[in-house]
Parts: C-alpha cells; structure tokens; sequence
C-alpha cells in the first residue's frame, strides 16, 4: 500500500506514455490525423536512414567529451573540496553554473563565443590568433557544446561525488598513512576503489543524460551547419514536430531507449556497483 | 522577432493521412480532424462574445490593439483578445493548440504554414461568409488576396500585409569607401561574374589591414567589414532575404506553377549557377561564411558595423533604423540578366480555427481586420505594408514622418517585379531537405549541381 502514490505516478507518467509511445513507433501519424498501423516498417527504415548513423556519430562523440572531461574534473573537484576547504562558501560557488536554467547558459555562451561580435573571439583577435566558429566549425561545434554542459553540470557532478567520498571512513586513510602511503597513492589505491559503486551510479546518470543532449542545440545551432550538430534527440524532435512524423520519431526513441538501457545495463555490470569494497 | 526564424518552418507536416481508424486505440487528441466544415456562411449579424486572436511580432501588437479597441467600439457586443508569441513558439503553440482545442479563433497566418493547414482541415473557409457580408476580395494589392485561395478553390485567409526585399547599407561605410548613396541605386547583376553589384561588395569590403577587396594584397582570412551580410544563414529551400531576389531575375522559378505547384526547380543551371556565385563571394572573402553567421542575428551585426550592405525584408525597417549611432540607408535590390530587379512577394492573412467556439465573431473579426478602416490604423504604425492600397500608403507616410525612405521597397510591386512565394504542399519536409543541401554548397563542401538529387528527393515527395 505504501508505494501506491508512487506506483501511481509510475504508471501514469511513465508506463502510459512509454506504452503509447511503443504504440506510436508502429504506426505512421501525424498528430492531427490517426495512427495507421504499419508494424515493424519503421524499424525497417532506421538502418538506411543517414541521417539516423550521422545524429547518432554526432551523439556518441558528444558524450564522451563530456563525460569524459566531466568525470575526471568533477572527482577531481570534489577531491579538492574534501582535502583542501571546509568553506560552505567555496564549495556553493562550485555549484553555481549548475543553478543557472540550461538555455540560459547556452545562449551566454553562444553570445561569448560568436564568431563575429564575441568577447572570446575578440580576446582571440587581440592575441593574434585567427578566430574560431565555435559552434559552426566542423571541428569545434560538438566540443563547444560538450564544453558549455561541463562548464553547468560539473559542480553537480563534483557534489555527488563528494557525497561518495564522505562514506569512506576516515580510518583507512589514518592506517594507509601509518603505512607511509602518498597522497597520490591513497587516491588511486583507496579513494577510487571505495568510491566505485558511486562512481557507477554518477555514470548511469550522467551518460544517460548525456545521451539526451537537447536544450543546448535547440537554443544555439538547431542541427546546423549542414548536420555537424544534429544529436539524436534534436532530430527526434524535428522528425516529430516539424516533419509531423510521430510514427517514425516514436520508433527512434525507442531505438534510444534501448540504447540507454543496454548502456546502463553493462555500466553497472562492469562497475559491479551493487556490492562495496568496504566490507 | 528574431529574424533568422522568420524562415523557419514549424510545425506539422501535410501528410495526406487515410482515414484508417483503429478501434481499439482511438484518437487521444479532444478536437481531432473533424473533416472539413465545408463552404456554409457563417451568419455574422448577430455576432457577440469574445474572440481570441494571436499575432507573433511584438512590434505590431500595439497598432493591433489600437483597431481591437476601434472595433470594439463599433461592436460593443464583441471584445478582441489579443495575445502575442515569439515565431518559434508561436506555430508550435498552434499546433498543438489544434490537437488540444485550445487554439485561438483567429490567427495570423503565413504562407509556408497553411497549406499543411488546409490540407489537415484546420481553417474555416470563408468565400460564403465573405459573399454573403459583401467583402471584397479585390481591394488588396494585386496578387495577394490569390495566395490565400487553397488547391481546393476555397479561401482561407484574408491579406492584412505584405513583404518585399531591398538593401539596407551603412552609410558611414559607403561614404568611406567614396561611394555615393546614387551609386548603389542601378546596380547590376548577373550569376557569371557577378557584375557591377559584385564590384561594389568587393569595394566595400575592408580587412584589418584597411585594404579593400578588390585591392592587391587583401587578406580574406581577417576581413573587418564585409561588403555584403549573410541573413542567418543559407536561406535553406527559399532564400528569401540571402538569394531569391538574385534567381528571380534569371527566369528562374521555385515550381512549375504557383501556388500548387507540383514540381520545383533546384535542378535548373539558372539556380545553381546562382548559389555557385553566393559560394564565390564567401570564397573570396566578400561575404561572411555559415560559420561566422552562425550566432548573433544578422541585423545585429549589420548595427556593430560589419557590414556594408545587407539584404533583408520590409518587416526588419524599423530595427535596422534604430541602431545607434548607424545611418542607415535603403537601395533596390540589382537588376539581372532579364534586365529587371526582383522581389519576392510574401504576404499575411488572418485565419478562423475550424475549432472556434465563436465563429460569427471570429468572422466579423477577420472582415474588419481585412477592411480600409482597420489596415490603414497598421499603416500609420509605420511597421509593416498592409495589403490594402490605402494602407500602403498610409505606411510609407508613416515611414517618411520618421525618416525612411521605402520606395526601394514598394518599386518592386509598383513595377511589377516582385513574385509569389512559392506555396506547396510538404513545405516542412522540403525544407528539412534542402537546408542542409544549400548550406553544403555554401561552406564548400558540396558543388551547386549536388543539388540535384536534393530537388529529386524533393520532388519524390510529390509522387508518393
């Protein structure tokens, strides 16, 4: 009985729409009219749609950038924050980006970085280097856009891992330090090992989120130039609400869902987050 | 209103949906797709109530409320509504609005949304109510009132303003280059080698250096001003601020026929001669790439002072004129090899929701917004062209009492130069196709007869 409220929201917001949303990846329909069922048809184009393999290269190269810069910095942070400060105030402004709303901080760094009028671009000028399309250049779009997510979410990030480092106990330093281990050697020996199931988790999340990169496209580049910047979700979007092809849409969604879920599924695997080294 | 979204095509696609009902998974939406109402007068003599109306460009809303407030007065029994979204989620607000029957009873339509509209049975046809209540429909500027009759012969919208293109220029920039304001009034051009139009870009363009484009030892890579701006982008399917008034002097047409056409043109050398030209001028360094426009909206920079001239629509007069510090002056867009300039002609209307709960008020609303009375108060505004003559001219007197000078604007409808924008069914898809087609030939990385198989895929929209 005492999951009822929850079991209730479950289904209503989450298994209702998941349904439906399976539903509508079987059928072509285009919002106004009514769904025509055409089973698996929709499956069947995906593989030949370049543009799917192209949002999706664009997706992948997307999220290593910025879970890879993002972890290392954020374990680097939140290390920082448990051995170097107490101050609430320092540790706060960490998480500052974190609280400013996503569109927000992507169109301010769109405008930073504007090729023609943009302060860094500017700075760049004056130190005699050629200026940079930040987020039109074929090499620089996806970095800049990955970069703009770690600049936000690496506070956030830093502070769920600080809440991992405050359960190792203080002892298994004491006793490492009486055996004369390095700080650094701690770090990699004790910190990291002790830290895993955490770090598991931190993953599932921040990959999955990753994957579903969206606001920041749609309020700067919209896919553009050419596709160098259309991540999957955007164009999922633009299938469903510009092209009026839900059916279609709905099945990419599923086709990422399955994705997200394979990719959690063998993060928590690999990471055997569901059992501690502390025991 | 941002301009670079102007272009944008929102919204919902005009798929022809059969009419396959799934009995055991019906329809979620309230409204649904009811069928067309078909062509009945609406009986408007004893219209009363309130009517919701939606505009997207805050610059207008003022004038709007003014002739709410005008008609309101002659039809106590009627009070206007009127509520204003930015372009972006103006038409997905619609859309949506037409799913959960929370969609306004009249609206401002445009020309790239509402055949999807037509074909999805959104609209209320109007010719009855307006035969029947005595509107004419020949009063407005010649062509526009024809744009707004669907594939059906019905009509569904009333005109209420209308668009062309000019060159807008930096005064201070001309004048430092020792061109004179009459020099940029007879330019011409053509796709080859860009004629005396591309003589002055490259005059006008000035690197870090102070050497000018069409000087020895100019450095494309560190321009400072460029002769010529880029609107946002590569104008996607239509171009109609970046290239559309150069293909509409080459004999170039988007379709085979307009509106309805069935088949357009993207594959015709006149065309891709056209956008290879657009290519060159950002190759040699006369015009910015994709990726410098790519960020701020281009009137921006045109205010910071980055480009010479710029072409751009009638509806950014006001903006353009308004940056400190910038003089700003208007030229006609070049005469082509046909020997004439071009514009294309792009118009408003106002719509009624087929989902209304108000209709008679909703039509009396919509006649009155297509009436003398009502467009010549827009006129005076001084924002916009309304479709009506008097109108017309009541804007360019509005414009002149501030300042500007439009007749670059309205030459193109008084010689007869300016076309219709081109309405088709799948405008959505079309675009979806061709913007990333035409911004590959401008960055260089495809030639302009790569083009062809996009107008294949585009005219494969068609036959299916």
């Amino acid at each position: 009985m005492f999951i009822a409220p929850a079991a209730l929201g479950f289904v209503v917001f989450f298994l209702y729409p998941a349904l439906r949303g399976f539903y509508f990846s079987l059928t072509q329909y285009n919002l106004l009219g009514t769904p025509q069922w055409i089973g698996f048809a929709n499956f069947a184009e995906i593989p030949h749609d370049p543009l799917f393999w192209n949002s999706l290269k664009v997706t992948v190269e997307y999220v290593v950038l910025n879970i890879g810069f993002q972890t290392v910095i954020a374990v680097l942070l939140a290390v920082l924050m448990q051995r170097l400060t107490t101050s609430t105030l320092v540790r706060g402004a960490l998480l500052l980006p974190w609280l400013i709303s996503n569109v927000i901080a992507a169109l301010t760094w769109f405008w930073l970085l504007d090729y023609q009028i943009g302060l860094v671009n500017q700075f760049l000028s004056w130190l005699g280097v050629d200026r940079i399309a930040f987020f039109a250049d074929n090499f620089w779009a996806i970095p800049t856009i990955a970069m703009v997510n770690i600049w936000r979410n690496m506070g956030y990030t830093a502070l769920l891992v600080f809440a991992g480092l405050q359960t190792i106990p203080r002892y298994v330093y004491e006793a490492a330090a009486i055996d004369g281990c390095s700080e650094w050697r701690a770090f990699w020996r004790i910190t990291l090992p002790l830290l895993r199931p955490v770090l598991a988790m931190v993953l599932v999340l921040t990959v999955t989120g990753s994957f579903q990169v969206f606001d920041t496209v749609a309020v700067t580049t919209k896919g553009g130039p050419v596709n160098i910047t259309r991540v999957i979700q955007f164009y999922i979007y633009q299938k469903a609400f510009a092209d009026g092809q839900f059916g279609y849409a709905s099945a990419l969604s599923v086709v990422l869902f399955v994705i997200l879920a394979v990719l959690a599924a063998l993060q928590l695997r690999l990471l055997r987050a569901g059992e501690s080294d502390l025991a | 209103m941002p301009t670079l979204s102007r272009r944008e095509l929102l919204g919902l696609a005009s798929a022809s949906a059969l009419a396959v009902t799934l009995a055991a998974c019906g329809n979620g939406s309230s409204t649904g797709s009811s069928g067309a109402t078909g062509d009945a007068a609406i009986d408007t003599s004893k219209a009363s109530g309130e009517v919701t109306y939606w505009l997207w460009d805050n610059n207008q809303q003022p004038a709007y409320q003014k002739v709410a407030d005008n008609f309101h007065a002659a039809n106590p029994g009627i009070t206007v509504k009127i509520t204003q979204y930015g372009w972006n989620d103006y038409w997905t607000n619609i859309t949506n609005g037409f799913v959960a029957g929370t969609a306004p009873d009249v609206f401002t339509n445009h020309l790239s949304m509402y055949p999807q509209f037509v074909s999805q049975n959104q609209l209320v046809p109007l010719d009855a109510t307006l035969a029947k209540d005595g509107v004419k429909t020949d009063v407005f500027q010649k062509g526009l009132a024809d744009l707004w009759v669907g594939p059906d012969g019905h009509r569904y919208g009333l005109p209420k303003d209308f668009d062309t293109i000019s060159i807008f220029y930096n005064k201070a920039l001309v004048s430092a280059a020792g061109v004179k304001d009459a020099d940029l009034q007879s330019l011409t051009w053509n796709p080859t080698d860009g004629g005396t139009y591309e003589k002055m870009i490259a005059h006008l363009t000035i690197d870090v250096n102070g050497v000018r484009g069409d000087q020895p030892g100019f450095d494309k890579s560190k321009v400072k001003v460029y002769g010529l701006g880029l609107d946002g982008g590569s104008g996607g399917a239509y171009g109609q601020t970046q290239w559309s008034m150069y293909t509409g002097t080459t004999g170039w047409t988007f379709t085979d026929k307009n509106p309805w056409g069935t088949h357009y043109n993207y594959d015709k050398p006149e065309f891709q001669n056209t956008m290879a030209w657009m290519r060159s001028l950002i190759a040699k360094g006369y015009m910015p790439s994709l990726q410098a426009v790519t960020g701020t909206a281009s009137a921006d920079l045109f205010g910071a002072g980055k480009y010479a001239m710029i072409t751009n629509g009638s509806w950014m007069i006001k903006q353009m004129f308004s940056y400190k510090g910038v003089q700003t002056g208007l030229a006609p867009t070049p005469t082509g090899p046909s020997g004439k300039r071009s514009s294309m002609f792009n118009g408003l209307a106002d719509s009624i929701w087929v989902g209304s709960k108000n209709k008679p008020a909703a039509a009396k609303w919509v006649e009155y917004l297509g009436s003398a009375a009502a467009q010549d108060v827009i006129g005076q505004a001084g924002v916009v062209f309304p479709a009506i003559p008097s109108g017309t001219q009541a804007a360019q007197a509005a414009f002149k009492a501030a300042g500007v000078d439009v007749t670059s604007f309205l030459m193109q409808v008084n010689d007869g130069t300016t076309f219709l924008f081109p309405i088709t069914e799948h405008a959505t898809q079309i675009g979806n196709i061709m913007q990333p087609a035409v911004d590959a030939v401008f960055t260089g990385q495809s030639p302009a007869n790569s083009l062809t198989s996009a107008n294949q895929q585009v005219n494969a929209l068609f036959t299916s």
